[in-house]
């Protein structure tokens, strides 16, 4: 077994570890990710939902699925996807933080493979392993985006999916994601993103494509102050996800 | 991997009264796995003296229990509200002095539903009728398991979930306890919720009667000085009696013997509809009003009268619980339907946002008719019968008035308009 290098920035698995018993606080530092979670969630499902050809309805609509989320944190998106009846393992490089989503999953009930390590660590022992990689808010914290879009793609089965979700680098992205959430609302610790480090839907595309998939346009989550919810659509100015198939 | 126990259920609700039971339905319609603790035995609230009441089901109520599958069950015992008269004084033919007053409000459905296609105003069901027709639907459901007569001793909950103790010793854990344990709510309690409120001096004095002449659907309020008087039709020519009155008198009303306490009854209700005989027994219900701080706590939520007990001067408790129940169950399934933890904390804000002020509203506003109405000062007279004839004559605020205590404002949960929650 040959063990790739790590993608991850250090400093950033150190600032996430920090705070890693504050996944699951309501009002905490996550709060703004459990705010957009039903609809990232939504978003998503219907998104493996149509490429798998499955129906939607009842309660575990991604039974026999083999997913893996990597950079899970606290499990926000695990739990829902292990909770519709996929097989989910969950990778974090905090260990920190996979113990805190590990406490929470055997408090509700779930049978979650958490482990801690990096995609690349395990597209070493399980390549082609997955129906489904989730690598939700993790690319803009990633040193070398090619090398990590390659690990994930690494992954997938063929025919499967990446699908992938981070914050445009945008004035209005910086306005709302960094100054408005970090340094104004203190929704998130200050230095939870770096404008420079953001990464555009051309560029993710590009770097899916130079991994051999087959990105689907980007689809927008945009917040709606007014009616306090998230909506999907074409704005992808600030937050938005990106599905990419792999050939196969 | 750690080792996991999965929790017992999904929702554990505690008090399997009209709003609990409906709850479970709707749940288990969403395909989620539902216990309903309750303390009493089915057959005594099942028994015909248990409950005197009738409500009066407002028409989106009476969709969802459709919806729920109760419709063939309910509707040959429900009566529609056709019309209802709202008038300032003495009913027509009493034999106290005063009479009606000139100055009458008068709603008729066929102003906002035409034709004989169209919803009535309400419909007027016997509490015993929805109690056995919930029974039955229950019962059909194999995965609603329902635990009575057994009491919740306690409850406790942590970042994961609640645990019940039941009064048997037994604990069960849920992601989601939910109180629809009535005004005294120890689920409320044990969460810590506080209610604010005030008694009314009155207690509402109910009963059924048989009467000679077709009510033709007519439902007639009456504000006398001493608090309303509702003559509300029920199937066949029979009505239902509200008839409010300060506690002692009511006290001595409900003690008197039958023919006294007819004979009392007439002089109120007059003859418009004949001779009139009581049947079955007269209940007494000291009347207040009681709205919980909140209606959401860490892993726990209030529906029905757990969360508010208002004046029933607008028939508008069990429809304001029934609303809870359409909203927190469309709510419960959106969250299943994308494997949420059904106690996230922002599931149940959306509940309460949808919820609250909807309640606190209408508590408010049960309140201000009350006080509007219950009293004898001449200007207050004319101000309210004044009132009242403005808002007949003006149509658009008739038909608010009458959309809004059919309980079709504002969005309307699913289950309201009539659709079944997707399993």
């Amino acid at each position: 077994m040959t063990l790739a290098a790590p993608t991850l920035d250090p400093a950033e698995v150190e600032k996430f570890a920090r705070i890693a018993d504050q996944w699951w606080a309501p009002h905490g530092p996550f709060a703004p990710l459990h705010r957009m979670n039903p609809k990232r969630i939504e978003v998503i499902r219907d998104a493996i939902l149509r490429h798998t050809g499955r129906t939607a309805g009842g309660r575990r609509p991604l039974a026999g699925l083999e997913i893996v989320d990597v950079g899970c944190g606290g499990g926000l998106v695990t739990e829902p996807i292990a909770r519709m009846g996929a097989s989910v393992i969950g990778l974090d490089a905090a260990e920190e933080t996979i113990k805190a989503a590990m406490a929470h999953a055997a408090g509700m009930g779930l049978a979650i493979d958490y482990r801690q390590g990096f995609a690349e660590d395990l597209a070493a022992v399980r390549p082609g392993g997955f129906d489904v990689v989730l690598a939700l808010e993790i690319i803009e914290h990633v040193a070398d985006v090619a090398a990590f879009v390659a690990a994930a793609a690494a992954l997938a089965k063929p025919g499967g999916l990446v699908v992938m979700s981070t914050i445009n680098r945008t004035p209005k992205a910086r306005a709302l994601a960094i100054v408005a959430a970090e340094k104004i609302l203190r929704w998130l610790p200050e230095g939870s993103h770096h404008y420079d480090k953001l990464v555009t839907p051309p560029e993710l595309s590009a770097a899916l494509e130079g991994a051999g998939l087959r990105p689907d346009p980007a689809i927008g989550l945009a917040f709606d102050p007014l009616g306090r919810r998230w909506s999907a659509g074409d704005d992808v100015d600030v937050n938005y996800i990106m599905v990419a198939r792999k050939p196969g | 991997m750690t080792a996991t126990t999965p929790p017992d259920c999904d929702v554990f609700i505690a008090g399997g009264g009209m709003a609990g039971l409906t709850l479970a339905l709707a749940l288990d319609q969403a395909g989620l796995d539902v216990v309903v603790a309750d303390a009493q035995a089915p057959s005594t609230t099942l028994a015909p003296h248990f409950d005197g009441r009738a409500f009066a089901i407002a028409f989106a109520s009476f969709r969802m229990w459709k919806a729920l599958g109760l419709g063939a069950d309910l509707e040959p015992v429900a009566q529609p509200i056709e019309e209802i008269m709202v008038t300032d004084g003495r009913p027509m033919g009493g034999v106290r002095r005063g009479g009606p007053s000139l100055l009458h409000l008068h709603f008729d459905r066929e102003e906002i539903s035409p034709g004989p296609e169209g919803e009535p105003l309400g419909y007027m069901l016997e509490n015993r009728y929805i109690r056995l027709a919930l029974d039955k639907a229950i019962r059909e459901r194999s995965r609603v398991r329902v635990i009575a007569p057994m009491g919740v001793a306690k409850t406790e909950v942590d970042a994961t979930g609640a645990t019940v103790t039941l009064t048997d010793g037994r604990t069960l854990r849920a992601p989601l306890l939910i109180g629809c344990d009535g005004r005294g709510s120890l689920v409320r309690r044990q969460a810590g919720i506080r209610t604010v409120g005030w008694p009314y001096p009155v207690t509402a004095i109910v009963c059924t009667v048989a009467h000679e002449k077709p009510h033709g659907g007519v439902a007639h309020e009456f504000f006398l000085p001493e608090g309303p008087f509702a003559i509300l039709p029920l199937v066949g020519n029979r009505a239902n009696v509200v008839w409010m009155e300060k506690h002692a008198v009511s006290r001595a009303l409900l003690a008197m013997p039958e023919a006294a306490f007819l004979a009392e009854l007439k002089r109120r209700f007059g003859d418009f509809l004949g001779d009139v005989r009581l049947e079955g027994p007269r209940f007494g219900y000291p009347l207040s009003l009681q709205l919980a701080e909140r209606m959401i706590a860490p892993r726990v939520a209030l529906a029905g009268d757990s969360a508010h007990g208002v004046h029933p001067i607008a028939g508008q408790g069990l429809n304001m619980g029934l609303k809870d129940v359409a909203a927190l169950a469309e709510v419960l399934a959106d969250a299943a339907a994308l494997g949420l933890d059904l106690g996230d904390p922002h599931v149940l804000e959306r509940y309460q946002r949808w919820r609250r002020l909807d309640n606190v509203a209408m508590g408010l506003a049960t309140d201000f008719f009350d006080r509007l109405f219950s009293n004898d000062i001449a200007p207050l007279r004319l101000a309210r019968g004044v009132g009242l004839a403005l808002v007949n004559r003006i149509g658009p605020a008739r038909r608010f008035f009458m959309t809004y205590a059919g309980g079709a404002a504002g969005a309307l949960p699913k289950l309201l308009r009539g659709e079944a929650l997707a399993a």
